[in-house]
């Protein structure tokens, strides 16, 4: 996607210690991997639990892209993200189309509300942006609990298909794998901007916009390429979430913990590099997991809420940073 | 009179009241965001906070909620004073506030609302003014005292801030804080300390805003929520720093939202109200009232 909208440009400089080609190899080895562990343990809270976890990793390392990269905190994850689980919900009922095409739908959904909202507030700085996408949220939600064919403020249900695809022993476990394959490449994807040169245009303008600007960096257009980007992956993120529960309703979908999630998971692992939210991801959703099911559901957005705090104060460039520091 | 007019006309006179309420919510904000330049998000969970504190000690007292959150405010003032010393601590004194500090009152209002379910359980609060059941009536418009005596209370709050920022020493410190905190320094007034006191006070209007809120409507620990967008809506369009803006821009809101509510329906007034912002952001991002910068 960044290729097609910049320039002829130079392939990044290669990095330290792995080129592209050879990271999206490992991820999709390690996707490989993790698929075949959840088909070992083969139980079905294994996969709920493991899906669970990685749409966060999708959704935290999509905020990141926007959020990290380029310094732009976008309080309306939820919104992208409801909108891919709407999509799945509407083209489903609309064309009788599975899991995999709603993917590829509700990517190109979250792009172009990506591109819209990019288009209409980036111009804005800062507080300004992330109060605009707040709104979006609102208004994106407003919109869904008044239209009556994706459920309104009912709800829908979406039902898993009887036969189970290709080689897996149930839905949910293809339904994991689908996950997994996403977070792999949602986690490649993160990397390959990071050291392009979108990547370095979007650093540059984090850390000086005007100065960035006057170097000869294309902003507004790096910042469109970047929420586009960033939104169709958050929709992507969501599209599956129909089918994990069979069922999805307004205030879930739009609810704060997406949004509040989507956040501190970055600032936990740390924003500057595609590490930072996987790992973020990885604790803080295995946590909210393990507190959801040990303690309660309460018990377990207060833990998000302290670490957040925590890290924000403690550690401003969160568990990467901390290592980083040390060595 | 033609029942359609008689419709519009109450909707807008009980959206002006409503937009009292909201101009008690945002007044704080004005001055955080507005003047102090912090982006406290967890604002409404802070009016939330003092509207159920408000709800638990009238259930035990029984005085007036309205008095209650009078009462209240000094303790709110040293709470927010407090935050701020966090804040200030570490974040503004590093220069990380954009990302960092918004993630961090954003982890607030979360600890905030959790804390609350935790604390007080789920269900919805309430606090019944002894006045609560009394409507005036003006020919054909209704006055309800539940929605006039909050919204009458908070506009004289406001004055009362408005009067305080414009003739007291210390008031227009706050109000040069906005504008030039280097320059304060040459007055050797520390701006830190100004900045300590204005962040305290706006916590206060927070406070008083949650008595407002509960004399009007039940109260439950995420309501807030519908309030963020508000708030931050009225102090953009009301021009950030400008409390005169800020009021204007609340009764504006409130008669976009109600008039919407009532002829179509409640459930599409928040996209009315907050496609307004959108635009606002769009095409006059300093608001209607403020300067052009």
């Amino acid at each position: 996607m960044s290729d097609a909208t910049l320039p002829a440009m130079p392939v990044s400089p290669a990095s330290r210690w792995m080129g592209h080609g050879s990271f999206w190899l490992a991820a999709a080895v390690a996707a490989l991997l993790v698929i075949l562990a959840l088909r070992g343990f083969g139980s079905e809270y294994a996969y709920f639990a493991a899906t669970f976890v990685l749409q966060y990793v999708v959704l935290a390392t999509a905020w990141n892209i926007l959020g990290g990269y380029a310094g732009y905190v976008n309080f309306g994850a939820a919104a992208f993200f409801a909108a891919g689980a709407y999509t799945t919900v509407a083209i489903g009922k609309a064309l009788g189309l599975g899991l995999l095409p709603c993917i590829a739908f509700a990517a190109l959904v979250g792009g172009a509300l990506g591109l819209g909202t990019g288009i209409l507030t980036l111009r804005l700085r800062g507080a300004y942006f992330a109060i605009a996408t707040l709104c979006l949220s609102v208004v994106l939600q407003t919109i869904v609990v008044n239209w009556d064919y994706v459920g309104g403020s009912r709800g829908a249900y979406v039902i898993r298909p009887r036969e189970v695809p290709w080689l897996f022993d149930s839905y949910s476990g293809f339904l994991c794998a689908v996950m997994v394959v996403l977070a792999a490449a949602a986690v490649a994807l993160a990397r390959t901007i990071e050291k392009s040169r979108l990547g370095l245009g979007l650093a540059a303008l984090r850390d000086d916009e005007a100065a960035a600007e006057a170097a000869g960096v294309p902003t507004l257009r790096l910042k469109l390429v970047a929420t586009t980007i960033s939104g169709a992956m958050m929709a992507v993120a969501g599209a599956p979430l129909p089918y994990l529960g069979s069922y999805v309703e307004p205030n879930s979908a739009f609810g704060l913990a997406y949004a509040v999630n989507a956040i501190a998971m970055p600032l936990i692992g740390g924003t500057a590099s595609w590490a930072g939210p996987l790992i973020g991801a990885v604790l803080l959703a295995s946590l909210q997991q393990a507190a959801t099911v040990t303690i309660s559901s309460a018990a377990n957005l207060m833990i998000v809420g302290v670490v957040l705090v925590v890290f924000v104060c403690a550690a401003p460039h969160g568990i990467i940073g901390l290592f980083r520091r040390s060595r | 009179m033609d029942p359609d007019l008689v419709l519009l006309l109450n909707g807008i006179v009980s959206g002006l009241l409503l937009g009292g309420l909201y101009a008690a919510a945002a007044a704080g904000l004005s001055v955080s965001f507005g003047m102090l330049d912090v982006v406290n998000i967890a604002h409404p969970a802070f009016m939330v906070l003092g509207a159920l504190l408000v709800a638990l000690l009238w259930a035990a007292t029984g005085i007036d909620p309205l008095i209650l959150s009078i009462l209240l405010t000094p303790a709110f003032w040293a709470l927010g004073a407090a935050i701020y010393v966090a804040y200030h601590h570490f974040f503004e004194r590093r220069g990380d506030e954009a990302i960092q500090g918004l993630a961090f009152f954003f982890g607030v209002m979360f600890i905030i609302e959790v804390g609350l379910v935790m604390a007080v359980g789920p269900e919805q609060h309430f606090a019944d003014a002894s006045y609560a059941n009394t409507t005036w009536r003006l020919g054909e418009i209704d006055l309800p005292l539940r929605m006039l005596v909050p919204a009458l209370v908070a506009l004289a709050a406001i004055g009362g801030l408005v009067f305080f920022l414009r003739r007291t020493f210390t008031g227009r410190a706050i109000a040069a804080v906005a504008q030039d905190r280097e320059a304060l320094r040459l007055l050797a007034i520390d701006p830190v300390r100004i900045k300590r006191l204005a962040f305290g006070i706006s916590i206060a209007m927070a406070a008083l805003a949650g008595g407002a809120l509960v004399v009007v409507q039940p109260v439950d620990a995420w309501s807030g929520h519908v309030f963020i967008g508000r708030v931050f809506a009225i102090v953009i369009m009301g021009g950030l720093s400008s409390l005169g803006g800020c009021v204007l821009a609340a009764l504006a809101f409130g008669v976009v939202e109600n008039v919407t509510a009532t002829f179509y329906g409640p459930s599409w007034s928040p996209a009315v109200a907050f496609g307004c912002l959108l635009l606002v952001l769009a095409i006059r991002p300093q608001g209607f009232f403020g300067r052009t910068a």
